[in-house]
């Protein structure tokens, strides 16, 4: 266990805790940037989608895991970057403009919908936003002038002032650029009163107003934050997949976005980055298991969300602080070998107490 | 002439949202959790209807009461085995976890009865009953007759008996239940027997109609809207909710543009969340500290 002595009101506010926090993310920086030397571009696409995936999942953890509130339509944020990316690109936008356009586009779209959203809580939000969710969907499927309905459209090209990010190195480093820029941000807001304000708020919202915190505002911030993030990632997932249709974001995307956060951890950046590599190389295990399977098995076609829906429940039940938890635990047990005490994690009964008043 | 026939397929799909959202509400008052697989539980009760029925060959009515008996005891089993554990969890935890297991669901379903769409032979099929211009097929009326039926049935369980009546309680305050000698853990399994009995019953009651695969339990989204409409902890709300989904659908059909006869339940849904967060029969007012 490491004691931090704290001498001056800074080292709350600094963004390292400690000189080994520096250390080891430097070094983790460094050999990501070195990576498109060591390995082939197939990984380097692989870990792109992963950066991808990481950046929507900042989005998501500032909304379900700092300020409490569920998304269960995050799929239509990141479809609205990235169709917003790939309109404003056919029109001749400049890639980087089309990029930031895309994201305040979809923060304002977050914003606008919080509008209403911040009047609920609980299953009613979430419902809320499956049912915004279902109608982005069909809003894509049959505004056939902007989005190509059915047919789908092609995504042009990512260059700017002769620089191309379509190869896989160049574009690898573009998505690494970028959340690294949106953990940045995210970590800045998370020590900021406004982040403050969100954790107030999902630990308990009547506390939060007594200190003054205005509620309604703190919720349509996050949203707008959130979902620019999502259409940020959306804007770069444009460019990874090349086509869009709108089979490529369905309901089962947004679950997969939230299976992330809640399988990385919720609460944490950690967790929507571990989240991230999980969801990035679990297409991967599932094509390796199926190898090994019985073709009668491997063949049935709802296997993979069958096996993404074990999964979660499985964490749910087990790990409900998801792989970052899990990795608290083996760091405290590490740290305290070999008196590491069982009970130092140990689950709380919780009673549930009614909302309703009857 | 056409209103009214739109009224009556209208009606018809209504209760089978309404039904749907029977189960959903009743999860939710007894439990407090908010269960997302119950079109999925419909989904695996129309495939145990199919097998007892059209694959062993079982009478029309003791092949239903088996799907019931069988999906009875399959709800038991999944409340002991994953919603137990859940128990005092944060909802949002047990929705996802409810997510999860209609994924699993269906991945299970379509491994056992394959994905391709099955028929269910009731020995009402295909017979239909003329009023005038008016044609009305014998599904449509058994839907609406079975949810008249199970309503009255549920009214009077809640309202009656001791069994019923605790499960009321438990639903209020689990601690308390407790205090007073109220099994709330069996009773929690109990409300889930019940729940996966009613989804079977919609399961049943629509696959003459629509056709039974693993993908059916989709409408269940639907119903999710119904239950909302209907205020979310109000079992007659649910039936009102389905119908006004229901209705909505077939009119968005006819007088709007195509495309949106599929969007209407979430229209619906949203403007109410808007207008009137609290539902069409609201049972949660402001939350105590």
């Amino acid at each position: 266990m490491r004691f931090i002595r704290k001498t001056r009101y800074e080292q709350d506010l600094a963004l390292f805790r400690h000189g080994g926090q520096r250390f080891w993310y430097g070094l983790l920086l460094l050999v990501l940037l070195a990576a498109p030397l060591l390995l082939d571009r197939f990984y380097l696409g692989e870990l792109a989608l992963v950066f991808i995936y990481a950046i929507a999942g900042v989005g998501l953890m500032l909304l379900v895991g700092y300020t409490g509130l569920v998304s269960l339509g995050h799929a239509a944020f990141l479809a609205i970057g990235a169709y917003a990316q790939a309109y404003l690109l056919v029109r001749g936008w400049p890639f980087p403009a089309a990029l930031a356009a895309a994201t305040l586009l979809t923060a304002a779209v977050g914003g606008l919908v919080a509008l209403p959203a911040v009047r609920m809580t609980g299953i009613y939000l979430a419902v809320a936003t499956l049912a915004f969710a279902v109608i982005v969907e069909h809003l894509i499927m049959n505004w056939t002038s902007v989005t190509g309905g059915f047919r789908g459209m092609a995504v042009p090209a990512a260059t700017w002032l002769g620089m191309d990010f379509t190869g896989p190195t160049a574009f690898y480093l573009l998505c690494l650029g970028v959340l690294v820029l949106v953990l940045w941000l995210a970590l800045n807001l998370l020590r900021s009163p406004s982040g403050r304000a969100m954790l107030a708020v999902r630990d308990s919202e009547i506390s939060a107003e007594s200190m003054g915190i205005h509620i309604a505002r703190t919720k349509a911030l996050a949203f707008a934050l959130s979902a620019g993030f999502t259409g940020l990632a959306g804007g770069l997932f444009a460019h990874k997949i090349g086509y869009l249709a709108p089979d490529a974001f369905t309901f089962l995307i947004s679950i997969q976005l939230l299976l992330m956060v809640v399988v990385g951890g919720l609460g944490s950046l950690h967790g929507a980055v571990f989240g991230a590599i999980f969801i990035g190389l679990l297409p991967q295990g599932l094509a390796v298991l199926r190898d090994t399977l019985p073709p009668a098995v491997a063949q049935l076609p709802g296997l993979e969300p069958g096996i993404f829906g074990l999964i979660l429940i499985l964490f749910l039940i087990y790990e409900p602080l998801g792989i970052y938890g899990r990795w608290i635990k083996v760091r405290a047990w590490l740290d305290a070998f070999p008196l590491y005490r069982r009970a130092t994690h140990k689950r709380q009964k919780q009673y549930l107490r009614t909302e309703r008043l009857q | 002439m056409e209103v009214f026939q739109l009224l009556v397929s209208g009606v018809s799909q209504g209760c089978v949202y309404g039904l749907i959202a029977l189960g959903f509400v009743l999860i939710y008052k007894a439990t407090e959790m908010v269960n997302f697989a119950q079109g999925d539980l419909m989904m695996v009760g129309a495939f145990m209807a199919v097998t007892f029925v059209n694959v062993l060959g079982m009478p029309f009515l003791s092949g239903v009461l088996a799907a019931l008996v069988a999906m009875a005891v399959i709800g038991v089993v999944l409340e002991r085995l994953l919603l137990r554990p859940m128990i005092g969890e944060p909802h949002f935890a047990v929705l996802m976890l409810t997510i999860g297991l209609g994924f699993v669901l269906r991945a299970i379903a379509g491994a056992i009865w394959g994905s391709n769409p099955r028929p269910l032979e009731t020995p009402y099929s295909g017979r239909v009953l003329e009023i005038g211009e008016l044609v009305i097929g014998f599904e449509s009326i058994a839907i609406v007759g079975g949810t008249l039926l199970l309503c009255g049935l549920l009214f009077g369980f809640f309202r009656f008996t001791r069994l019923g009546i605790a499960m009321q309680a438990a639903s209020q305050n689990q601690l308390a239940a407790y205090y007073v000698g109220i099994p709330v853990k069996r009773i929690y399994s109990l409300v889930w027997a019940l729940s996966a009995v009613i989804a079977t019953c919609a399961g049943i009651l629509t696959a003459p109609v629509s056709l039974v695969d693993p993908l059916m339990g989709f409408i269940g989204i639907k119903a999710f809207a119904a239950a909302i409409v209907g205020g979310f902890g109000s079992l007659p709300g649910a039936i009102i909710g389905g119908l006004v989904v229901g209705l909505a659908e077939q009119f968005a059909g006819l007088y709007l543009p195509p495309g949106f006869a599929d969007m209407s339940a979430y229209v619906i849904l949203l403007v109410m969340l808007v207008l009137r967060p609290q539902g069409l029969f609201a049972t949660m007012h402001r939350k105590k500290v």
